[in-house]
């Protein structure tokens, strides 16, 4: 155990002199990060749709929607409103362009008249969004309109029907668009995916350094020593773990605090890490062992770190497009990282990870295992 | 150290094919011999890195093979390539050294220092070794085989590349490390440092060792002959003829516009000879027997490329 440390803290020592393994580690994700999100993060969450609202019947329906129905919907976030006088005052606003669209409420709502919407030229999904709560409203009137002459012929007051159009009508539509849930936030997600990108390269050191080594004649030093052939083997493993450890930590700590991304619980982050880890340091040596030299051994672990990347969803969620990709993408352990922190999503507790945990140490020990066997041979002339 | 009857083959390639020999406490054994002529393979399977194919090696009575970490710790190995991280520090590597062959933190700061000075290298100790020139990371890679104090020191050809200041101080370390009782196998294909060092040299070519001995005993095997060479200004081919015709000398070939001859005594056969040749001659350079006479006897090759 002290040997294997030994071999990895000098190979550390190696690495941390290198300039460009900062680069790699930690700046290259982060700042990736950072413009996926400006470019994607600021489209994905927009303002809120803001709407003028003339309500020329000041009635109890029409009350009830300019003052419960909108400000609730307000309340969640979605929309704002601004209420006016006249329909000249609130259509202007919309014609220019200051709102998304404007509401007028009819004098004669809702017996003998509806809600107009007039329409910004510049806001089309502004537009189409203050159409379906109008819709949503209006419909839901008639539903109870109906309920209340079944149940009691004659004639229904105008305050029952209020009271139980209050009572059940609900802006269903702008809630299912809110309402999805284990999901990751864009930050997190960018934050997260570009993490686990960079760690397929992060940890290529240490494996790779054996080729190294080999190259530069001190593998041979190593082999003359009074050490195990495993324990070199240990050693550089480590280092890789070692690697991974220190650049995920530091993009955790950081995509939090600059990006605001929400890993989780911390221990759940902690375990998927670890495997995660020791995901990427496996296949990352099975490709080494297969190579002859450093070079096409790198050459190599890119390709397939970028080809996993992509296939795991590291650059876009894949696994939401469904179908066959979504299955292929199971095939990495980029996905699977990416499942578990979404699989925690929502407040979830550290336990909603195991699954993604142990399929990650499932190919952690598959290919640290073909690695382990195949490297033993360089290792023994 | 002894080995037995060693043997390695590279695919179709026999590389050493049935080498033998010992080396006693103390003794500076030399293993000369040609490029490719096995030196490296014979050394890599006494220090533990190369799997012989038949054979044994002892040293300080274990058996040596690559799985026996033991009997490793008794042998110091100084790679035919420099074996340092070029990104480390002089200081750094050989701290990383000398905990690899499980010296304590305490132990190593004082070896590693004592060894620094050996090699005069204290001042240079904490730059990066990729900043030293060709000399000075030779004489990095053999302190960094000498940290533990090994029983057996083996050093392949340490001094190729090497300007003739550093080569002499490699060598110097080498004789002084000797003679405080480590035992060393050394390789070569120079062989004024065999002679120079070696208690006794094998010689090596094609995977056998054809001879074994010391310096004097080996060079006994030529015939006590010196060797004269001659530069002349015309005509080496007639002089030859005529030298070989002569009771003077033997074995007169030449090169260019230079003759060698083989004497028995060169002192007292030299007047005879300039008198033969005349005026054409321009130098004269007599040499006695050394290694070089010995392998061209042995294989009527000469150990230079
Ligand atoms: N790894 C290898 N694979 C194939 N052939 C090899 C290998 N190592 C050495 N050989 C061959 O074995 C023979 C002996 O090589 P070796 O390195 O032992 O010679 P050497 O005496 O050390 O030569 P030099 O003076 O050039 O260092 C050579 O013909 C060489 O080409
Ligand atoms: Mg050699």
């Amino acid at each position: 155990m002290k040997t294997i440390l030994l071999i990895a803290g000098k190979d550390l020592r190696q690495r941390l002199r290198d300039r460009s393994a900062y680069l790699q580690a930690i700046v290259l994700p982060l700042a990736l990060a950072f413009i996926y999100n400006l470019i994607f993060g600021s489209a994905a969450t927009p303002r809120p749709f803001e709407y003028a609202v003339a309500d020329l019947d000041r009635g109890l329906v029409s009350q009830a929607f300019t003052n419960q129905v909108l400000p609730s919907i307000e309340q969640d976030g979605y929309i704002k409103i601004r209420l006016v006088g006249t329909r000249e005052e609130a259509a202007s606003l919309a014609k220019e362009g200051t709102v998304d669209a404007a509401f007028v409420v009819q004098q004669g709502f809702p017996s003998t008249a509806g809600i107009d919407i007039v329409a910004s030229p510049d806001s089309p999904t502004g537009v189409e969004v203050a159409r379906s709560i109008a819709r949503s409203f209006v419909s839901e009137l008639n539903a109870v309109q109906l309920a209340v002459a079944a149940t009691k012929p004659g004639d229904a007051t105008q305050d029952e029907l209020v009271q139980r159009a209050l009572a059940t009508a609900s802006p269903l539509l702008v809630r299912d668009i809110s309402a999805q849930e284990k999901i990751l936030s864009l930050q997190t997600y960018f934050a997260a995916g570009m993490a686990v990108f960079f760690l397929f390269f992060t940890v290529q050191y240490g494996v790779s350094s054996i080729l190294d080594e080999r190259n530069l004649g001190t593998l041979v030093r190593l082999l003359a020593a009074p050490i195990p052939a495993r324990t070199i083997l240990a050693g550089k493993l480590a280092t890789s773990f070692l690697l991974g450890l220190i650049s995920m930590a530091l993009l955790v700590v950081a995509t939090s605090l600059l990006m605001g991304a929400e890993w989780g619980d911390p221990a759940g982050v902690a375990l998927l890490i670890i495997c995660g880890i020791l995901a990427a340091t496996g296949v990352t040596a099975v490709v080494a062992s297969l190579a002859r030299t450093p070079e096409s051994a790198g050459s190599w672990q890119a390709v397939t770190a970028v080809v996993l990347g992509l296939l795991g969803g590291a650059f876009f969620p894949i696994s939401q497009v469904g179908g066959i990709m979504s299955t292929l993408s199971l095939l990495t352990p980029h996905a699977w990282f990416l499942r578990g922190l979404s699989d925690m999503a929502g407040g979830a507790s550290a336990l909603a990870v195991l699954p993604s945990a142990a399929a990650l140490l499932a190919f952690a020990a598959a290919t640290i295992g073909i690695a382990v066997i195949r490297l033993s041979k360089v290792l023994q002339p | 150290m002894s080995c037995h009857d060693l043997r390695r083959n590279y695919g179709k390639l026999v590389a050493v094919n049935g080498v033998s020999f010992d080396i006693r406490p103390a003794e500076t054994y030399g293993l000369l011999g040609p490029n490719g002529a096995g030196k490296t393979t014979v050394i890599s399977i006494i220090a533990g890195v190369l799997q012989a194919d038949a054979g044994q090696v002892t040293v300080a009575g274990r058996p040596i093979t690559p799985r026996a970490i033991g009997a490793k710790a008794a042998i110091g190995y100084v790679p035919q390539e420099l074996a340092l991280y070029p990104d480390l520090t002089g200081r750094e590597n050989l701290r990383f050294f000398a905990k690899l062959y499980g010296l304590r933190s305490s132990e190593t700061k004082r070896r590693v220092d004592e060894v620094l000075g050996i090699i005069g290298l204290s001042e240079r100790a904490g730059q990066l070794v990729s900043t030293y020139s060709g000399g000075m990371k030779r004489r990095l890679n053999i302190a960094a085989g000498l940290l533990h104090r090994p029983n057996l020191l083996i050093l392949d050809e340490p001094t190729v590349g090497v300007d003739p200041q550093s080569r002499n101080a490699i060598l110097g370390n080498i004789e002084t490390l000797a003679r405080e009782g480590m035992a060393v196998l050394y390789t070569t294909h120079y062989m004024e440092e065999a002679q120079r060092l070696c208690d006794r040299v094998g010689v090596l070519d094609e995977g056998k060792l054809i001879a074994e001995g010391t310096v004097r005993e080996l060079t006994a095997m030529v015939g006590e002959q010196d060797r004269v060479r001659l530069t002349v200004a015309a005509e080496p081919q007639e002089l030859a003829r005529r030298l070989n015709a002569s009771d003077l000398g033997h074995s007169a070939a030449v090169d260019g516009n230079e003759i060698t001859l083989l004497v028995k005594d060169a002192p007292t056969a030299l007047p005879a000879i300039l008198d033969l040749a005349g005026q054409t001659v321009r130098s004269v350079i007599v040499e006695e027997p050394d290694l070089e006479a010995v392998f061209l006897h042995l294989t009527g090759k000469s150990l230079r490329d």
